[in-house]
């Protein structure tokens, strides 16, 4: 009798130890960049239209369409699926009128634009006491996220891509801080949501037999949201950019091999999953940070998921002081590492929590590659370039390339801003040479474009890194 | 600089797809970027802000670190004429003299190398339609620094056009090559033209001047070996040697200085320091590789000690960072990002191994007086390996991660 209780102890997986980790990261570096979100709530006028991408939802490879130009729907209303992963539904953020289904070349889909009514209705799904919570089951949980519209939040390693209802995750794991240049901070964007996000935890937890980590910043006080959080492992995490990335803190925690299967989900996620089951609505409000040194005001404000971007970018750029010659904006949804240029009338990505608006760089600068400057940052130290000096200086960066593609000759700075156990340059070449084996041994399951994007900033041979990443990502999964 | 642009720009269609001088747009894009840094600017998705460095500016930090080695070399190539020709004693007399001998001697070498190299490159370019490498930048300022002044300069042409093509071009350009670029045009010289970069006559230019009674050009490597073979310890024959022309010249103090006849550019371990200090300050060079390559030097002459049958085999090692061009070459040959180990841990095998069998080439084998050339070849042919069994470590740790 003992000897099988025994047993049976040892047997448990490492990961169901609710012990805590700190993991302390030496490697990466921390793009200090101007025009960080102020602490504060400002105002803007509403967006009008909003949009779902079909292109935000990465792995969505057979979207189709439920709804027509001219319908009306509630905010949670589906609009999409995909055709590889039916039980999933994409739906509406706001109440309105769909205005356009824009499609691209091969009749690609691009967007699903949303006229917004002034008040917006909600869709009613199943609404739970917090008492309550406790006795739904996997299978409850799992029909209430995927036909409430969250389940999209819900990302699988590896390939980053949205999860699949019927896998059985390993781990769940929540990053709980987000170390990107000029990254909103948790502690505005989820105030006063404790009460959701424990809820979405628990709800996170029937979805997996092993752990929710959720992992908060060790270098920086706790917000509030995560201060009495139950139901998961809280480690913690310290060190420069990518310490916040989720793909890191697994490498460390309890890393991703061949086979397994693991999901990540942001805190906004989380606190989202809490207000369907409490509220027993599609919730897409949510607050984002609007950044950039062009930003008159770089605050944070308050909108929905895909929401127009427009009142948010015109009347607030900063006029040029210098220069007659005003620079171009460059309008990115998310960060500047790994977020993606819009339209200054565009929509806010759907995993996006911030904006951030640069001076577009499209310009000729004499000697430009051996002139001394302490103005450009760069983290190396190579002829004239002196940004190590001034540490603390927060940098106007504009998106030129600074030089040009080349082969890859300089080595080990990779290694030095990847805090894993990872060959960068190696994994890439595989990729580029698109050898199979060599990609799973050298650690294609655990990365995505984030956690490489770094590599990207610093390449001295200006590489696609984040593409390249991708495309070797592509080929394990789809051949 | 705004003619300069417009210039440029109204030149621009000319090379552009359907232009008259279509076929030549690598090379136009070249000298345009060297006078403009791109207006390019970052895709749609990815990285939107970039790093201020590109290959332009890491290779001209090379050559910047090389400049302390150009200008002693210049000066000791004029300093060594007038000490051979019983012209001056005194290392800073005729100072403008010699440094205008130097010149005249060293400047034609380095063009020549820029010029050959250059137009290989450009040929290249523009006939595989690929930008100009910007590793030439730093290949045709080393490989004058590692030839004797007196090379002709034909040769020096030929050698260093052999190394860019069969070096570097056939393997597809900067960043894909096995072989050093300059190593091997030195390589190439020592085997095509060995009477023009060995022996005790080449490394003093004497001109139409005699020299005085008693001097030997030899190097201090020879010097070494040769005590050996004569079983006179190496510290009195370096002490002695060429004592027609003043004491203690072939001292340590004056060999770590180098004010001693060799290569252009290699004879100084101060300078060669000097410029590892630049790029390990920089980041440009790995220091790993630098101070395993001293090491490994050590550790051997340190062995060697231990089991001397000769006196060679007994000098103290020290003296191996002092002699030749072991300095030079650990600094800036063994440091090529491209051509060294690319793991971190393989470049401590890789440097530590240079140094090691320099020393072995050096004191073991009676043709090669100077064990740095072919040491840096041959580990740069055994980088990949090194790497391989690094990569393979890093994969079986993932494996057992998985097994466990």
């Amino acid at each position: 009798m003992y000897f099988i209780r025994f047993e049976a102890f040892f047997k448990r997986p490492y990961s169901s130890y609710n012990m805590s980790k700190l993991v302390k990261l030496k490697k990466g570096f921390d793009i200090k960049l101007a025009g960080k979100a102020e602490k504060k709530l400002v105002e803007f006028q509403p967006a009008k239209t909003f949009a779902i991408k079909p292109t935000d939802f990465i792995g969505l490879q057979r979207p189709k369409v439920t709804v027509n130009e001219g319908d009306i729907v509630k905010a949670g209303t589906p609009i999409l699926f995909d055709k590889a992963l039916d039980k999933v539904q994409y739906v509406a953020p706001v109440s309105g009128e769909i205005v356009e289904i824009k499609r691209g070349e091969k009749r690609k889909l691009l967007e699903i634009k949303i006229l917004a009514d002034n008040d917006i209705s909600y869709e009613s799904f199943e609404k739970f006491a917090e008492s309550s919570i406790k006795s739904i089951s996997r299978e409850d949980a799992i029909t209430n996220l995927t036909k409430g519209g969250v389940w999209p939040q819900l990302i699988q390693r590896p390939f980053g891509i949205v999860a699949n209802p019927e896998d059985k995750p390993k781990a769940i794991f929540i990053s709980g801080f987000d170390t990107h240049p000029l990254a909103p901070d948790y502690s505005v964007t989820l105030k006063g949501e404790e009460k959701y996000f424990q809820t979405g935890i628990d709800i996170l937890k029937k979805l997996t037999e092993g752990t929710v980590h959720l992992n908060i910043n060790g270098d920086a006080e706790v917000p509030t949201v995560f201060a009495n959080v139950q139901n998961a492992q809280v480690n913690k995490f310290s060190g420069p950019h990518p310490a916040g990335n989720v793909g890191v803190q697994i490498h460390h925690l309890d890393a991703i091999n061949k086979g397994d299967v693991a999901w990540t989900i942001s805190p906004y996620g989380v606190s989202q999953i809490g207000k369907l089951f409490l509220e027993g609505r599609y919730d897409a409000s949510k607050t984002i940070a609007i950044t950039g040194s062009r930003a008159k005001s770089a605050a944070y404000t308050k909108t929905f998921i895909g929401a127009c971007v427009d009142t948010l970018v015109n009347g607030n750029l900063k006029e040029d002081e210098k220069s007659n010659i005003a620079p171009d904006t460059r309008v990115v949804s998310g960060n500047v590492l790994t977020g993606e240029k819009i339209n200054k009338d565009g929509y806010l990505g759907y995993y996006h929590n911030q904006l951030t608006l640069l001076p577009e760089g499209e310009y000729y600068e004499f000697l430009g590659w051996m002139k001394p400057t302490s103005e450009k940052l760069s983290y190396h130290r190579a002829l004239g370039l002196l940004s190590f000096l001034k540490p603390n200086k927060e940098f106007v960066l504009d998106t030129n390339v600074r030089g040009e593609e080349r082969a890859f000759v300089q080595t080990g700075v990779f290694e030095s801003v990847t805090p894993m156990d990872i060959l960068p340059v190696y994994l890439l070449k595989a990729i580029m040479a698109e050898d199979f084996d060599e990609m799973e041994e050298l650690g294609i399951y655990e990365v995505v474009e984030e956690d490489l994007a770094l590599c990207e900033f610093v390449d001295v041979s200006k590489h696609p890194v984040q593409e390249i990443v991708r495309k070797g990502i592509d080929l394990i999964q789809y051949s | 600089m705004k003619f300069l642009r417009d210039l440029l720009d109204k030149q621009k269609p000319l090379f552009h797809k359907g232009g008259k001088l279509e076929s030549l747009y690598y090379a136009f894009e070249a000298g345009e970027t060297f006078l403009f840094s791109p207006n390019h600017t970052n895709g749609i998705k990815g990285a939107q802000v970039k790093d201020a460095i590109d290959l332009k500016r890491m290779m001209i930090t090379v050559v910047i670190a090389m400049i302390p080695c150009l200008l002693f070399g210049i000066y000791n190539t004029g300093h060594q004429h007038f000490l051979a020709t019983g012209q001056t004693a005194g290392l800073w007399d005729n100072f403008a003299e010699k440094a205008i001998l130097g010149l005249t001697l060293v400047l034609p070498i380095v063009i020549v190398a820029y010029a050959a190299g250059g137009l290989v490159e450009a040929a290249f370019a523009v006939i595989r339609k690929h930008p100009i490498n910007e590793g030439f930048l730093v290949t045709g300022m080393l490989i004058p620094l590692v030839v004797p002044a007196t090379m002709p300069l034909w040769q020096v042409a030929l050698a260093t056009i052999f190394a860019v093509v069969i070096a570097k071009e056939v393997f597809g350009g900067t960043g894909m090559n096995i072989l050093n670029v300059a190593m091997t045009a030195r390589a190439f010289l020592y085997f095509a033209y060995p009477a023009q970069i060995s022996g005790d006559q080449v490394w003093t230019y004497l001109g139409d001047k005699e020299a005085v009674d008693g001097f030997s050009g030899a190097t201090a490597l020879a010097v070494a070996y040769n005590a050996g073979v004569e079983g006179e310890t190496v510290n009195t024959a370096l002490s002695t040697h060429n004592s027609a022309l003043g004491s203690g010249l072939y001292e340590f103090a004056n060999l770590f200085m180098g004010w001693i006849p060799g290569s252009i550019g290699e004879t100084s371990t101060l300078m060669a320091l000097l410029g590892a200090v630049i790029l390990v300050a920089t980041g440009v060079a790995s220091w790993k590789i630098i101070v395993s390559g001293f090491a490994g030097a050590y550790i051997m002459g340190f062995i060697m000690n231990l089991f001397a049958v000769n006196e060679y085999m007994a000098m103290g090692p020290e003296y191996h960072w002092v002699m030749g061009g072991l300095a030079f070459g650990i600094v800036f040959m063994a440091t090529d990002p491209v051509s060294a180990a690319q793991t971190e841990t393989g470049k401590w095998i890789y440097g530590l191994l240079i140094g090691v069998l320099t020393v072995i080439i050096r004191v073991t084998n009676p043709a090669y007086p100077e064990g740095i050339m072919l040491a840096v070849l041959f580990m740069n042919v055994f980088a990949p390996l090194v790497d391989y069994y690094v990569v393979k470590a890093n994969k079986k740790r993932r494996l057992q991660r998985a097994t466990v």
